[in-house]
């Protein structure tokens, strides 16, 4: 029982990073990733092989994931930022499916669809028994980490002209901000710290595999997200926890359907899944926690004219 | 040589298939404003709407019926109930919703079918032979019915006061309001045409090999890609993107195998929004 609260917690946190990760480009820049699995799975791809294929220490395989995953942002944005959402919208989707496709298909590199497996746990082999417990502290530290960063931006001028962004990129540039910029740099820093969840949940299960990456999971962050409050770390964070009981409730509520197959129980999961994040845009479309925007800062000379 | 000019042909075949629920998207997207990602749940609906009428017994022409009608309604539904609701909100919202409820209906279909590839009946023909280049009379036949539906839309489209009306509607809403256009008339036309033509979509490119939960997925991309390739919202250039994609396609599968058949759609995708983010028809609607 302990291990399995343990385990739920650390899937818990890694959720928690893709929320805020998410959150980030959503709720901060009004930007969207429907690729999310997409940089997921690059950053657990990148960590599993650096640290099984070319031995180098966890902790490099961890940066390399947070490289990864920004660089491949970097790449995805770059041809959108100055489009549409509703394009970044298809071309995010877009990225995910190819990056499972290269996983299942490049042997070589990714061992298909056999997946990735003895990918190091830290201090596995000494910690025995202890070790859920310990990665779990491990998780944490990053997510608090993660998540005071994501306070910092939320409340500073780069999260201002982020949320400006959001509201009217055109007054923005007008105003002199490098539109482009900012949401290229918000998108990177979002999918790299996407990968770097997706590292996280490698070294904990030691296993990974391009099915693995489904888009479900993009769908699961979104539904965190939407629930938690958007443009509110600690909502999306909040939200994560709760869509881990809701999955695992799920779960156990699909167990005790009689009289059906294993595929049907996977499906009628996928299916409460979904019909929860419809009505949660459609009924709480703020989410638990609503954005709190700080007054901006009183300019000395104000109001002496 | 015969090799491409093989995958040439099989390109248009595809390609013509495609049109029909890249057409459905794009003229959702005109009118309604956000792209709506519950045409992979649609096709798959549309694709088993088919299946069963004609396992009922129910003649092709039928079963196309069949696959639109139960499409478009289902489609009309998620629009009214779902997606549009949110499009205040922005089109990022709406598109989210409608992932989710395109996953609904995947797995309703799952919780009814199974896993299980079904295949369409069909009676078994010999192929055509021209020169070196092989052709299924089944593969003439959907590809007859794929051209005249899309001749009929275009008709529609050119000549009829609900097309007209559409196109008035997608061009500009307020003027077209205030010529005494009803929009959320309009809006609905649209979401059930645009989804029966997804579904017939889903339907027509399942009869050459087999469906399953997973069919309307599996072409997404490919609808997308030829949507934007041309222009989103254009219904021309929707015909246009899907000709070139499905070759695309299929010549790919010569060079890098078939794996990276769905690639190609993203890297179309990635390609045309560098060079020509517009498409290339430009986005005006019709």
């Amino acid at each position: 029982m302990l291990n399995y609260l343990l385990f739920i917690a650390t899937i818990g946190s890694i959720y928690g990073l893709l929320a805020l990760s998410l959150n980030l480009i959503w709720g901060g820049a009004g930007m969207v990733n429907l690729g999310l699995a997409g940089f997921f799975a690059v950053g657990a791809y990148a960590s599993a092989l650096a640290t099984t294929d070319a031995h180098l220490p966890i902790v490099a395989g961890w940066i390399l994931a947070l490289a990864a995953g920004g660089l491949a942002g970097l790449v995805v944005t770059l041809s959108t930022t100055r489009l549409r959402e509703d394009y970044l919208a298809i071309v995010t989707l877009g990225f995910a499916e190819v990056v499972r496709l290269v996983a299942a298909n490049e042997v070589w590199l990714t061992r298909g669809t056999d997946g990735i497996s003895g990918i190091p746990g830290p201090w596995k082999a000494l910690l025995g028994s202890d070790f859920n417990a310990v990665y779990l502290l491990i998780v944490l530290t990053i997510l608090a980490l993660v998540f005071l960063l994501m306070r910092r931006i939320d409340r500073s001028p780069y999260g201002r002209v982020l949320r400006a962004i959001r509201e009217d990129a055109q007054v923005a540039q007008v105003a002199g901000k490098p539109v482009l910029r900012f949401k290229a740099e918000a998108f990177a820093l979002s999918a790299g710290i996407a990968g770097l969840a997706g590292a996280l949940y490698g070294h904990f299960t030691s296993y990974i595999a391009p099915d693995l990456f489904l888009p479900l999971i993009t769908v699961y962050v979104f539904l965190a997200v939407a629930g938690g409050g958007t443009g509110r770390p600690a909502g999306a964070l909040i939200g994560a926890y709760l869509l881990m009981v809701l999955l695992e409730s799920a779960r156990f509520l699909v167990e005790l359907v009689p009289v059906i197959s294993a595929v049907q129980r996977a499906a009628l999961k996928e299916l409460i899944i979904a019909v929860a994040l419809i009505l949660v845009l459609r009924l709480a479309p703020g989410g638990l926690l609503s954005e709190r925007v700080p007054a901006a800062p009183r300019l000395p000379m104000e109001g002496k004219s | 040589m015969s090799l491409a000019l093989q995958a040439l042909v099989n390109g248009l075949i595809s390609g013509t298939l495609l049109a029909v629920p890249a057409i459905g998207f794009t003229a959702m997207f005109a009118v309604l404003r956000f792209p709506n990602f519950s045409v992979s749940g649609i096709a798959t609906l549309g694709a088993f709407a088919g299946y069963a009428a004609y396992a009922a017994g129910l003649e092709l022409i039928g079963s196309l019926v069949a696959a639109f009608a139960v499409a478009g309604l289902v489609g009309l539904a998620l629009d009214r109930t779902a997606h549009l609701p949110l499009v205040k909100q922005g089109a990022l919202p709406a598109a989210i919703a409608s992932i989710a409820s395109g996953l609904v209906l995947e797995n309703v279909i799952r919780l009814g079918f199974g896993n299980d590839l079904r295949g369409f009946d069909r009676p078994i023909a010999r192929d055509l032979h021209v020169g070196d280049i092989r052709v299924s009379p089944q593969q003439l036949e959907t590809m007859g019915l794929a051209l005249a539906i899309m001749l009929a839309v275009f008709a529609a489209l050119a000549f009829t006061r609900i097309g007209k009306a559409m196109r008035a509607s997608a061009d500009n809403p307020e003027l077209a309001a205030l010529k005494g256009i009803r929009p959320q008339r309009v809006a609905m036309i649209a979401s059930f045409v645009g989804m029966g033509l997804v579904g017939i979509g889903g339907m027509l490119l399942g009869l050459d090999s087999s469906i399953d939960p997973l069919t309307g997925a599996r072409i997404l991309l490919s609808i997308f890609a030829a949507a934007v390739l041309g222009g989103l919202g254009s219904v021309p250039g929707a015909v246009l993107g899907a000709f070139l994609i499905g070759i695309a396609e299929e010549l790919s599968v010569l060079v890098v195998g078939s794996p990276y058949r769905t690639a190609v759609g993203f890297l179309a995708i990635l390609v045309v929004l560098t060079a020509r983010p517009r498409g290339l028809l430009g986005e005006r609607a019709f």
